[in-house]
């Protein structure tokens, strides 16, 4: 019984880190531009299916695909932000709502055409199969593998936010981009380069996600609600915040699934409200 | 602004003089373009015969998108889970339907109360907090209320839908037949009686109030404006609306489905919306009767294209058309007076 709620308490670990790589992205460029960006998903989609066609095509090991899922998520990004999201970063949020539902329509379409309507397979190196014996517990080695990842990643953007210039020019654009752009701050290029980042972490994401979450054209849709709601109970802006709500989350989900089968998707929608409801900004928001 | 001072002539001094800013304080008249479009309504009946049954459709989606329209074109209130009022609505029609009671004015009446009831209760998570916070609430209340439907099959018929909906006749005169004439004549009829009161409402003191919320929300209490209680109103308002729209759609289709409640029913009906022009009244209409009659033709063809440009029109009206196709004809109107 208690090495069972290990178990599941693992799983929902390794379900939230996934979340959290994907959508610290939003979370940030939400905080950054306060863009309403319904259209995250599909970077992640573009990195998953960019690490399975390199696998099945071209025959490159599972690995060596994750940091091409990067770049492609963080191109995919860059292009899309240059040429038209920064075009509304002043629009209303109905517009914004609007343009990234119009985005995954067509990414969804697009991805159909390409490479067809079916759940893309993944084969994961032989070490990462099976299960790794850990205290007398048995864990899945490929959730390992994910916590491990997430937790280098984490590790990486929160030395990159509070060590280097750069982070400092992103955490004084978000606490007020007009004061920071009269600092001499390259708002316009802080924005770009972080919404890049972001799209590659959700890209990176997208990757990983392959085993646990499945991928097919419907993904920026299916989990859509997911990750903007990671960013709404995290609060928008902050990496400690979404970390807390994405483990929230995912605990929340796989052990409502594994304990209470029945209700299902119930309880993560309750608690979504619910947490709405106590934090209008989040749960680490500075927004009133 | 020459003709400021003269408000009543405002309107078509500004169309004269190409001034989109002069001040167009609403009169309650009905113009022109508006008697057209009802009469198209109606010529629509006879014009095509064979095709009541998706003209029913389109007026009941017409309704569902003038709940919206209230909402989030007057009050500014964005919301991804409006299908939740029209479910409820559509439940509570067809159930009331399927346990014996299949009169049909009654049972909208019900089915406008259900989605008031829901609205009202649901108002209070939805008023507050931020545009963020208020599209995830709707969303969640939508999701919830859809998987209890799924979840509740021996109420709701669960995933096979709701089906023995036996409707009487209306007024106890025409019966809901196969070509769907009963039911393009009653939707029209019950669209056009809330679009009058819809129109009044706007028109309205309150109407005003919801404007000034949506303009600017902090500038609305400094002159005595309780802005909770407006938008609680108006959501309402907007829910029983909905409702009513649900119970329509149950009472000609004489089937509840699930979907009904799904997400998608709720993305399309914002996507009608801006594409026929918030804020309008008439946007709501002409939007569902366009994305309908597209999605007829068009995913018959293929549904994955449909899609596709579905997105790409979508991307091309934020960036290129605010206000959708009624906003552009309006900029058309407006720069064709400025040539002249």
């Amino acid at each position: 019984m208690l090495g069972n709620l290990i178990g599941v308490l693992f799983d929902g670990i390794a379900y939230g880190s996934l979340l959290f790589v994907i959508s610290i992205g939003l979370s940030v460029t939400m905080g950054l531009m306060n863009f309403v960006n319904l259209a995250h998903g599909a970077f992640a989609m573009a990195g998953g299916y960019a690490c399975v066609m390199l696998m099945t095509r071209a025959g490159v090991p599972f690995l060596a695909t994750l940091p091409v899922a990067f770049v492609v998520g963080a191109l995919a990004g860059i292009v899309l932000e240059r040429a038209l999201y920064q075009r509304l970063y002043k629009a209303t949020h109905l517009d914004q709502v609007m343009f990234s539902i119009g985005l995954v329509f067509m990414a969804v379409a697009a991805t159909t055409w390409l490479f067809g309507p079916s759940l893309q397979p993944v084969r994961l190196p032989e070490f990462l199969r099976g299960q790794v014996q850990v205290a007398g517990l048995g864990l899945g080695a490929y959730r390992l593998f994910l916590v491990a990842v997430v937790a280098v990643v984490t590790v990486a953007l929160h030395l990159l936010m509070t060590r280097t210039r750069f982070g400092a020019q992103v955490r004084a654009s978000v606490d007020n981009s007009v004061a920071a752009a009269g600092l001499g701050i390259d708002v316009n290029r802080v924005f770009g380069v972080t919404f890049a980042l972001g799209s590659g972490l959700a890209g990176l994401g997208g990757g990983l996600g392959i085993d646990v979450l499945g991928l097919e054209p419907t993904f920026p849709f299916k989990y859509m609600v997911y990750f903007l709601l990671v960013v709404a109970i995290g609060g928008a802006g902050t990496i400690k915040g979404g970390l807390v709500a994405a483990m929230i989350l995912g605990i929340c989900d796989v052990a409502g699934k594994y304990y209470v089968p029945q209700i299902g998707s119930f309880i993560i929608y309750f608690l979504m409200v619910a947490l709405m409801i106590a934090f209008p900004a989040g749960l680490y928001g500075r927004r009133g | 602004m020459a003709d400021a001072a003269e408000p009543v002539a405002g309107r078509e001094g500004a169309r004269a003089g190409g001034d989109a800013l002069a001040p167009r304080l609403p009169d309650g008249r009905w113009r022109t373009a508006e008697v057209v479009f009802w009469l198209a309504v109606v010529a629509a009946y006879f014009a095509f015969p064979k095709y009541h049954v998706i003209g029913s459709q389109i007026l009941i989606t017409g309704l569902f998108a003038l709940s919206l329209d209230l909402i989030l074109g007057y009050a500014g209130i964005v919301s991804l889970g409006h299908a939740a009022f029209f479910g409820m609505g559509a439940y509570a029609a067809g159930l009331l339907a399927v346990h014996g009671w299949g009169e049909p004015v009654s049972g909208l009446a019900i089915a406008g109360l259900a989605g008031a009831l829901t609205g009202y209760l649901t108002s209070f998570l939805v008023v507050r907090g931020s545009d963020l916070a208020r599209l995830m609430v709707t969303l969640g209340i939508g999701l919830m209320l859809f998987e209890a439907a799924n979840q509740l099959p021996s109420i709701t018929g669960g995933a096979d839908g709701l089906s023995g909906v036996a409707m009487w006749k209306v007024l106890g005169t025409w019966s809901f037949g196969m070509t769907g004439s009963t039911a393009y004549v009653y939707s029209a009829v019950v669209l056009f009686a809330l679009f009058v009161a819809a129109r009044r409402l706007v028109a309205s003191p309150f109407g005003l109030s919801l404007r000034g919320v949506r303009e600017n929300v902090k500038r609305m209490p400094a002159i005595g404006a309780p802005v909770s209680r407006r938008l609680v109103a108006v959501y309402t308002i907007s829910a029983a609306m909905a409702g009513v729209a649900g119970g329509l759609l149950a009472q000609t289709t004489q089937f509840v489905g699930l979907d009904v409640f799904a997400f998608p029913r709720s993305a399309d009906l914002m996507i009608m919306l801006v594409l026929g022009g918030a804020g309008r009244l008439y946007g709501g209409l002409v939007g569902a009767a366009v994305f309908m009659i597209a999605h007829h033709y068009l995913s018959d063809i293929n549904p994955i294209y449909w899609q596709f440009w579905l997105g790409l029109l979508l991307v091309v009206v934020v960036l290129f058309a605010r206000g959708g196709i009624l906003g552009a004809i309006e900029t058309l109107r407006d720069r064709r007076g400025a040539s002249r």
